[in-house]
C-alpha cells in the first residue's frame, strides 16, 4: 500500500518535470524571434565619425579678394560652384512654391508665396518683411523672385562662422556691416542654426510655429533631444533631412499634400526596432513619434491660440504690448492676444500623409464653425494610417463675411500711411490694399472667424527612458488617446452592456452560492437538533 | 452498503485541474488589469504574463485533449439529460433535507448530469470562444521579417468583447464551482478527491 503511494507520487513529480520541460522548450523556441540587436550600435558608430571638410575654403583665392555685397559672394560661388544656381532656383526654399495633388482638387502650386496661415495670415503684400526667410537676397516690390542667380543667398545655409544675419525688412537682403570674408571663408554643410535662423522663428518669434522646434534645438540637451544632444550623437538636421542637389528631404503639412518624400524614422530605425513584438506591432498604427515625443516645447512656450480681433487697441496713441511671467507676448497691439504653451502633451489624429488646404479665396462653407487651413486625411479603417502627435493652433483671423473668403491684409510696410495695419492698424484699409494685392474681390466688411491649423510634432525626440508608457494612452481615465474614438484600445475601451451584465452575473451567482450554504448550515443544525432532540 | 477507497482522478488529471485552476485564476486577475479595473502588474507587464500565462493553458489543454481521447475519459463529459430534473432538486431541496445523492459517482461516472452539461458548455463553446479571441487579439498583428504584418481584421473590437464576454462566463463557474466543492458527502471529501486522487465510494 505505502509502496504503492510512493511509486505513484514518483510518477506524478516525473510527469510534472515533463511537461515544465516541454513547456520550457515550446516557450523558450516562440520567444526566441530577434531582431538586430546591432542596429543602433551601427547607427551610433556611423555618426559618430566626425565629417571632415573636403577642401578649405579658406585657401582660395577668389574669397580672399575684398567683398562689397552679398552678391559678390555669390560670384564668387558659382565661379566654382558653376551649376549649383540653376538646382537651387529648382528648389521650394528658392521658389516658395512647390507642385501638390489635393484629392479632389487636382494639382495646384502651394507654398510660402501664396498659402494663407493663421499666424501672420500670408507673405502677399507682406514680402519685404517675410523674405528675411527667404534664401535669396531680396524679393523685388511686386513680390516676383529675381531670376537672376546671383540673387541667391548662399551664405544663409552655408554660413559656419555664425555672424551671417539677414536684416529685417529688408526682403532678405543680410545686415550691413558684415565680415563678408570672414563669413565666404567658413562655408561647409549647413549647420543646426543654418536651419534654425528661419524654422524656430517662424510666425514672428521664437517657437511660435512648430512648438518643437526652437533655439533651444541649435545646442539642446538631451532631455530636449536625444538625436541633437551636443553631449550625445550630435545630429544635425541635415544628417535626416537628406540632401540632394539641393532638395532636401521632408516636408511641412501646411503646404504639402501628397505622402512623397517624407522623412521618417525608420529611415535608420527600420520599422520594427523594439525588443518586444509586442511593442512592435504597435508600429502598424502608430508613429514613432506619438510614443517617442512624450512632451513637446520642453525649453520655450509655443502659441497656442492666436486672436487677431483684438489687435489695433492703442495706448495714448501708441501701440503696445503685454508680456506673461515667462516673457512671452499675450498682447500685441499690431497682431492681438495670444495663448502659450510649455512642456504640452501632444494632441492625436489619424494620419495617411495626405492633406487639402484652405487656399485662399477659397469659399467658407460653414461660417458657425472652426475653418481647417490643413485637413490631415486619416482614419482607423485607412491602412496607410498612423496616429500621429501634433499641436493644434487655433486663430480668430480676419474674413469677408460677404464673400465668404479668408482676408489676406497688408500688414508691413516701412512707414505710415501705407494702409499696412502694423503701422496704421486699420482693418479696412489694410484689408482692402491686401485683397487688391492678392487679386481677391473685397466687400468692405470685416469680420473673425475661429481657424484651425494641425502642426505635426516631429521632433525634440526623448530618450527611450521616457517615452509615453503604455497605461497613458491604455487607460480609462485622461487617455493620451482619448479624443481618437473610431477603434477599440485594450484598458481603454469596454462594452458598458457586457461590464454591467456580467457584473451582475458574478454578483448574482456569489449572492446565490451565498445564500445557499446559509441555509444548508442553518438546516444542518435544525436536523442535529431533531436528530439529538 | 459496503464502501471502498478508489483511486477516481488520475495524476494527470489532478495535475491538469490545478494548473488550470491556477492559470485562469491568474489569467483573470492579469486580464481584469489588462481590461481597465484596477493596477497592479503595470499595463505592459500584465500584457506580457497574461500571454506567457495563455500560451501555457493552451499547451496544458492540448494535453489534456490528448489524455482525454487516450483514455477515453472524455466519453464522461457527454451531456445527458436522464436524472437532471433529479438534480436540480437535490441541490434545491434535498440537499436542506440531508437527503442523499441522487446520482451515484463511480469511477466510469463520475460527473453528475448537471456538472456533465456545464463542462460540456465550458469545453464545447466557452473556452474554445476565449482561446480563439485570445489568439486573435495576439495575432491580428505580428512582426515577420519585413516588419509587422496584419490580418485582416476590421477591429479589435467583436474580438475583445466576446473574450471579456468569456472570462466573465469563466469567472461566474469558478464562484460556483467553489462552492460545490462543499456539496460532497462531506463538505471536504470532493476537495480531499482532487488532491489524492482517492474517494470512497459505494460498491
Amino acid at each position: 500500500m505505502e509502496l504503492r503511494k510512493v511509486n505513484k507520487m514518483k510518477k506524478f513529480l516525473a510527469f510534472i518535470i515533463v511537461i515544465s520541460v516541454i513547456t520550457a522548450i515550446v516557450w523558450g523556441s516562440l520567444s526566441s524571434f530577434d531582431y538586430e540587436p546591432t542596429t543602433l550600435m551601427k547607427l551610433k558608430d556611423k555618426y559618430s565619425k566626425k565629417h571632415k571638410p573636403k577642401v578649405d575654403h579658406k585657401k582660395f583665392e577668389v574669397l580672399q579678394a575684398k567683398f562689397g555685397n552679398a552678391r559678390e559672394v555669390t560670384k564668387a560661388c558659382e565661379s566654382c560652384h558653376n551649376l549649383t544656381s540653376a538646382e537651387v532656383m529648382e528648389s521650394s526654399h528658392w521658389n516658395w512654391e512647390r507642385e501638390e495633388y489635393i484629392q479632389g482638387r487636382g494639382i495646384v502650386y502651394l507654398g510660402k508665396k501664396n498659402a494663407i496661415n493663421n499666424f501672420c495670415i500670408g507673405t502677399q503684400g507682406n514680402e519685404q518683411s517675410c523674405a528675411k526667410c527667404h534664401i535669396g537676397l531680396g524679393y523685388d516690390e511686386n513680390g516676383q523672385i529675381y531670376t537672376d542667380s546671383t540673387n541667391i543667398d548662399c551664405l544663409v545655409c552655408h554660413d559656419n562662422s555664425e555672424t551671417y544675419a539677414k536684416a529685417a525688412g529688408k526682403a532678405g537682403a543680410p545686415e550691413e556691416n558684415l565680415d563678408l570674408n570672414l563669413i565666404a571663408q567658413s562655408v561647409g554643410k549647413p549647420k543646426r542654426s543654418n536651419c534654425g535662423v528661419c524654422h524656430f522663428y517662424g510666425g514672428g518669434g521664437n517657437n511660435v510655429k512648430h512648438g518643437a522646434l526652437e533655439s533651444a534645438m541649435n545646442e539642446p540637451t538631451k532631455e530636449i533631444d536625444i538625436h541633437m544632444a551636443a553631449e550625445g550623437m550630435n545630429l544635425q538636421c541635415i544628417d535626416c533631412h537628406l540632401t540632394e542637389n539641393h532638395k532636401i528631404s521632408g516636408k511641412l503639412y501646411s503646404f504639402a499634400s501628397t505622402c512623397t518624400n517624407r522623412n521618417s524614422c525608420d529611415q535608420c530605425h527600420t520599422n520594427a526596432p523594439h525588443d518586444k513584438d509586442l511593442i512592435n506591432s504597435h508600429t502598424l498604427k502608430v508613429s514613432c513619434e506619438a510614443c517617442h515625443i512624450p512632451i513637446y516645447a520642453k525649453e520655450n512656450s509655443t502659441k497656442l491660440y492666436w486672436d487677431w480681433s483684438t489687435a489695433g487697441r492703442l495706448k495714448d496713441g501708441k501701440p503696445y504690448e503685454e508680456d506673461d511671467s515667462l516673457g512671452n507676448h499675450t498682447y500685441l497691439s499690431i497682431k492681438g492676444s495670444f495663448v502659450w504653451g510649455k512642456n504640452l502633451k501632444p494632441d492625436y489624429v489619424w494620419f495617411n500623409g495626405t492633406a487639402s488646404h484652405y487656399l485662399l479665396g477659397d469659399k467658407i462653407e460653414n461660417t458657425s464653425q472652426d475653418l481647417v487651413l490643413n485637413q490631415l486625411n486619416g482614419s482607423y479603417k485607412d491602412r496607410e494610417s498612423k496616429i500621429v502627435p501634433v499641436k493644434i493652433h487655433i486663430a480668430k483671423q480676419p474674413y469677408d463675411p460677404v464673400n465668404k473668403i479668408l482676408i489676406q491684409p497688408k500688414l508691413y510696410a516701412e512707414t505710415e500711411g501705407e494702409g499696412a495695419f502694423w503701422k496704421d492698424f486699420n482693418w479696412q484699409k489694410a484689408s482692402e490694399i491686401g485683397m487688391k494685392d492678392a487679386g481677391l474681390p473685397f466687400s468692405g466688411k470685416i469680420d473673425f472667424i475661429e481657424t484651425k491649423m494641425f502642426w505635426l510634432v516631429n521632433h525634440m525626440v526623448s530618450s527611450k527612458e521616457n517615452v509615453v508608457q503604455c497605461n497613458e494612452c491604455h487607460t480609462r481615465t485622461d487617455s493620451r488617446l482619448a479624443g481618437l474614438s473610431d477603434f477599440y484600445i485594450p484598458g481603454r475601451d469596454y462594452s458598458k452592456f457586457v461590464d454591467v451584465a456580467g457584473s451582475w452575473l458574478l454578483l448574482l451567482t456569489f449572492l446565490g452560492v451565498a445564500s445557499h450554504g446559509t441555509l444548508r448550515i442553518i438546516n444542518s443544525r435544525k436536523n442535529k437538533k431533531v436528530k439529538n432532540g | 452498503m459496503a464502501k471502498k477507497l478508489v483511486e477516481i482522478y488520475k495524476p494527470f488529471e489532478r495535475f491538469w485541474h490545478w494548473m488550470q485552476a491556477l492559470l485562469i485564476f491568474f489569467l483573470a486577475f492579469s486580464g481584469f488589469e489588462i481590461h481597465g479595473y484596477y493596477s497592479f502588474f503595470g499595463f505592459e507587464n500584465a500584457v506580457t504574463y497574461h500571454n506567457i500565462a495563455a500560451y501555457m493553458l493552451i499547451i496544458l489543454i492540448l494535453f489534456a485533449i490528448f489524455w482525454h481521447f487516450v483514455t477515453g475519459e472524455w466519453k464522461q463529459y457527454i451531456p445527458t439529460f436522464t436524472n437532471i430534473k433529479a438534480q436540480l432538486n437535490y441541490y434545491l431541496f434535498g440537499i436542506f433535507k440531508n437527503a442523499p445523492h441522487p446520482t451515484k459517482k463511480t469511477v466510469l461516472s463520475k460527473l453528475n448530469p448537471l456538472q456533465k452539461l456545464t463542462y460540456f458548455g465550458l469545453k464545447i463553446l466557452v473556452i474554445p470562444v476565449v482561446v480563439t479571441t485570445g489568439l486573435l487579439y495576439m495575432f491580428y498583428r505580428y512582426p515577420t521579417k519585413h516588419g509587422v504584418q496584419s490580418l485582416n481584421i476590421e477591429s479589435l473590437e467583436t474580438i475583445a468583447i466576446l473574450h471579456t464576454i468569456g472570462a466573465f462566463l469563466l469567472l461566474a463557474f469558478i464562484i460556483a464551482h467553489l462552492y460545490l466543492i462543499t456539496t460532497g458527502e462531506t463538505p471536504s471529501s470532493n476537495l480531499k478527491a482532487m488532491l489524492t486522487g482517492e474517494e470512497e465510494i459505494e460498491e
